[in-house]
């Protein structure tokens, strides 16, 4: 350890904010400008209803996200369970008190506040796992006891959310704690085992779904049987995005968007006004700066000196990808309509909140990169010569 | 340490494996949107366009219809309209409340308002008040310039300048119906909500001719079909600009001859078939009809009326042509030969045939008659004695050259073609073989005999034009073929109608143009409406006057003038009129002697 990697209670406010990755922190505010610009277009050229609000929510995230970072992170691995306890109960909690959405019980109101459990519970899942495999044993990672609390620390969301019924919020969960099942160390056969039982459960969760979800699911597997109904809306996005061209039709010139044929343009189908407006070059910079992110949230897991900070940036990072990759795909008609924004460009305050936390997570991580994690690690002999259960 | 190192390895590796995993999936995304945006780009683009432009038809000018003259009759004018926008005017009881605080909005149009406000979508104008003046849309528009919602427009009108006087002729324009979308080829154009079709008259007829061909607007829509801006505009092509033969002046005079009586009017030149006035009693006022909805009540008013005011007498009355049709059977007989123009009959009043007793109007007889004669004071013996004569087959021939018996073809919507009967037709109609007194009756235009005005006045034209086929024409006549009937008979016959008026014995000399120049020559008629029976005929009752009105006899005339060289003939009949010579002829020598001194036709 060098020296000045290890004066870490001495830094000060002002030193701790010079470790702050601020590049990572440009490069989301880069990306909400581009939501706020199509905000302002998705309004037909006005600041309300979206823009504003945007900004002002990217402005209050920012300082929760800074806040977040500056926090130690030996606070975050204490509080990992009771954060993943209280959003469990927040789900529960929508069961009973929640606003019903979209044909969903997804929103609980706290007060003036408007809050998606499920959103949050992304990233304390994230939390949680990563608590669970911090410096877990590599011939225990992949034990049974471990495995299944594991599973169940990702179950029990993820059923509670495909209760409400969202399934692509459940999905997300199932994918993203997968994610850091097999970052965690869980041997390829336990992978292979549920891959086969995922796949026998396939006609069973057919079965109870409903309507107007199985409906979705037909329509994308068939993508012109019903034009005017449930097929409507992911078949007026990619005439959207392809009609957008190489170059896009101009800024505020989308017509798709602004002559009412895209739906939910502010919200789950920004990405379409921006294919449309932009053409090719406008969605494939928006790949790339979410790229970069990844690349620098990436980047800080490989830094990272132990395992809670790497499974924390490599998770966080991971369900970033998932929101780009769910909601893209949607629009672009590769995968069904689900109910996932676009991160820091679709109006929506619980995603961005969500992900503004996680990445105050991960810059937490970066921020107190040097620190020692001897808490749990005492008393603990590393194997010798032990074999990672990867191989 | 080697434990925790190889761990570190381990989620290192897998964080890379992970990482590559979703480059790759972004790499999908990019290739997706590659797909999308220029390999299908153009497919995509297409749809856009056809998702966000509409077609919309522009109304395009109705031809004009004017007289011979150059004198409208038909034209189109400017008018002005209040129109609402329901989203935008706010709460409608407020904004009509509003409106009626500066114009009069009466509780009916109020009422249809609220109801056209529920049917149809928001951003669908409403038309409040309709055919407003040009002061009082101007004072209109500087009173709601700063409300929204509400604003004032201009749009097309019908007009009719002679109104009523020629609604029959002319026809009039109209909301398009269901039966006009079915009739239709040109649906699009039909389906533009201001847009008029020719209902009936020379409207209906020329309709093609007179809608021209619309214009076409490309509009931007939403998806819920609002209109947001205009990308181009292509101009309709105007119908075309009608000439009738008929002459304004001579269609508002002839009009104004019946008053309050029903019947109808035939004006022609006999050389060209031109037709110069039509008229049928009682009349509407064709541009009551422009909008539809409300006038649908006034309509319905006119449709149910116990007179028919909406039916065309002129060609679609059909009536039996009494002592008129004596033209025709005398010429028949004549052309057959049976009997000579100086041939005399004896007249004492009643015509027998087997048991059956024929009597003539006059019921001491005329003497002996002869065709002038005959003719001059109608003596109805002596047509049954020439009718039995030359024989119903023959009449019948005679009649269908002069024009009866089928419809002339005439430019306008339901025209009837009256009834020429022979024995082959009352055979087939009937089933029953002619009887010889039918002939008879016939021979003094009653029974079977039917006939339009239009195709009595055919036949006076053909008559005083020296045989050419004739026929009536509204847009111009074509080349008139001869009929091939004898100039000298056609002369005998002359000589007699000359006589009608001409001579104090004549039956029509109370109603002769005294002017020299001017006169006219012609033949009453009076067409039975009701059988007198013999009973009745005994006890007196025969006087038209004691009988209700509705089972008068029809009075009828028909002539021509001047007596030399004639170029004008004229049809006139009065429904439930009583005697020819009293109620039609004056009303026939009024309309010749003034299309005479109209000089409407070079001559």
């Amino acid at each position: 350890m060098k020296a000045w990697e290890v004066r870490r209670p001495g830094l000060g406010i002002g030193g701790l904010l010079l470790r702050v990755d601020w590049v990572l922190v440009i490069l989301l505010t880069l990306t909400t400008a581009v939501g706020f610009a199509m905000l302002y277009s998705a309004a037909g050229g006005n600041i309300r209803p979206w823009a504003g609000p945007h900004a002002m929510r990217f402005g209050v995230g920012l300082a929760v996200m800074l806040a977040v970072a500056l926090i130690d992170i030996r606070f975050w691995l204490r509080c990992a369970y009771p954060i993943y306890a209280a959003s469990l109960l927040l789900v529960i909690g929508v069961e009973f008190v929640g606003d019903v959405g979209m044909g969903a019980q997804r929103w609980l109101k706290i007060g003036p506040l408007s809050v998606q459990p499920s959103e949050i519970m992304k990233i304390a899942l994230v939390l949680a796992l990563a608590r669970h495999f911090h410096k877990v044993d590599e011939r225990d990672a992949g034990r049974w006891p471990m495995l299944l609390l594991a599973l169940a620390l990702i179950a029990a969301p993820a059923l509670l959310v495909a209760q409400q019924p969202d399934l692509g919020t459940a999905a997300m969960i199932a994918v993203g704690g997968t994610a850091l099942l097999f970052l965690g160390g869980v041997s390829w056969r336990i992978f292979a085992l549920f891959g086969c039982g995922a796949g026998a459960l396939v006609p069973t969760v057919w079965y109870r779904l409903k309507d107007y979800q199985r409906d979705r699911v037909l329509t994308f597997l068939d993508s012109e049987r019903d034009l005017t109904g449930a097929g409507y809306h992911g078949f007026q996005s990619k005439i959207g995005i392809g009609s957008g061209g190489e170059f896009g039709k101009g800024y505020l010139e989308g017509t798709q968007s602004h002559l009412g044929f895209l739906p939910e343009s502010h919200t789950d189908f920004i990405f379409t006004v921006i294919s449309e407006e932009f053409g090719l070059a406008g969605g494939l910079f928006v790949l790339a700066l979410y790229l970069a992110i990844m690349g620098y949230g990436f980047a800080i897991g490989f830094m990272a000196r132990n395992d809670f900070a790497r499974l924390l940036a490599f998770g966080v990072t991971f369900t970033f990808f998932l929101f780009v990759f769910a909601n893209i795909a949607m629009v672009a008609g590769l995968i069904p309509v689900v109910g996932v924004p676009l991160p820091f460009i679709s109006y929506g305050g619980t995603a961005m909140l969500t992900l503004q936390v996680g990445f105050g997570l991960v810059l937490s991580a970066k921020v107190y990169r040097d620190v020692e994690m001897e808490e749990e690690t005492s008393g603990r002999p590393a194997g010798p010569g032990s074999i990672a259960a990867m191989r | 340490m080697a434990g925790v190192r190889s761990r570190t390895q381990l989620i290192r590796r897998r964080a890379l494996l992970l990482g590559g995993v979703q480059i790759g999936m972004v790499g999908v995304l990019a290739g997706r949107l590659v797909q999308l945006q220029v390999l299908e780009g153009d497919r995509y683009s297409r749809r856009a366009e056809d998702n966000r432009t509409a077609e919309r038809l522009l109304t395009p000018a109705r031809g004009e219809i004017l007289d011979r003259r150059g004198r409208p009759l038909a034209h189109n004018r400017e008018t002005y309209r209040l129109l609402l926008v329901p989203e935008r005017a706010g709460p409608i009881d407020a904004a009509l409340d509003e409106i009626s605080r500066i114009a009069v909005l009466n509780p009916a149009a109020r009422e249809r308002v609220r109801r056209t406000v529920l049917k149809q979508p928001g951003f669908e104008p409403v038309v409040v008040l309709d055919d407003i003046s040009w002061e009082e849309m101007a004072r209109l528009s500087l009173a709601i310039a700063e409300r929204d919602g509400i604003f004032t427009s201009a749009a097309q009108r019908r007009i009719y300048p002679l109104g009523a006087a020629a609604a029959h002729t002319i026809g009039y324009v109209g909301r398009v119906s269901q039966k006009d979308l079915e009739r239709s080829e040109e649906a699009a154009l039909l389906r533009i909500p201001d847009f008029r079709i020719g209902k009936t008259g020379v409207e209906r007829t020329q309709d093609a001719t007179l809608r021209g061909a619309a214009g076409t607007r490309l509009v931007e829509i939403t998806s819920t079909g609002r209109q947001r801006r205009e990308l181009g505009r292509r101009e309709g092509l105007a119908g075309e600009t009608l000439h009738l033969t008929l002459d304004a002046n001579l269609q508002t005079f002839a009009a104004g001859l019946f008053g309050a009586e029903t019947g109808a009017a035939v004006l022609m030149d006999i050389r060209s078939g031109d037709l110069l006035a039509m008229v049928s009693s009682p009349s509407f006022d064709p541009g009551a009809f422009h909008d539809g909805i409300a006038d649908r009540r006034e309509w319905q008013a006119l449709a149910s009326h116990p007179l028919h005011p909406l039916s065309n007498r002129a060609v679609s009355g059909q009536y039996a042509p009494g002592s008129t049709f004596k033209v025709a059977v005398a010429l028949a007989a004549l052309e057959a030969r049976v009997v000579s123009p100086d041939q005399r009959f004896f007249c004492n009043g009643v015509h027998e045939l087997g048991t059956g007793k024929f009597h003539c109007w006059r019921r001491g007889g005329h003497g002996h008659v002869d065709l002038f004669k005959g003719l001059q004071q109608s003596c109805d013996v002596y047509f049954y004695e020439i009718a039995q004569r030359t024989g119903i087959d023959r009449i019948a021939a005679m009649a269908r050259k002069l024009g009866f018996g089928e419809p002339t073809g005439i430019e306008l919507p339901g025209e009837r073609s009256g009834l020429v009967p022979t024995k082959a037709w009352k055979q087939k109609a009937r089933n029953e073989s002619w009887q010889v007194g039918e002939t008879l009756i016939a021979g003094i235009g009653q029974g079977y005999v039917l006939a339009t005005p239009l195709q009595l006045a055919t036949m006076t034209a053909r008559l005083a034009n020296g045989g050419r086929a004739v026929l009536p024409r509204l847009l111009g006549g074509a080349g008139a073929p001869k009929l091939g009937i004898d100039r000298r008979h056609l002369n005998a016959v002359r000589t007699g109608l000359a006589a009608v008026t001409g001579s104090q014995r004549g039956t029509a000399w109370a109603a002769r143009i005294q002017q020299a120049g001017f006169e006219m020559a012609g033949k009453t008629g009076t067409s039975q409406v009701r059988r007198i029976s013999a009973l009745e005929r005994r006890l007196g009752v025969r006087k038209n006057e004691d009988l209700p009105r509705e089972e008068r006899d029809h009075a009828l005339f028909v002539g021509y003038a001047p007596l030399k060289q004639p170029r004008y003939a004229a049809a006139v009949i009065v429904e439930h009129g009583g005697s020819g010579s009293k109620a039609a002829a004056p009303l026939a020598r009024d309309l010749l002697l003034a299309a005479q001194k109209s000089g409407t036709i070079a001559s």
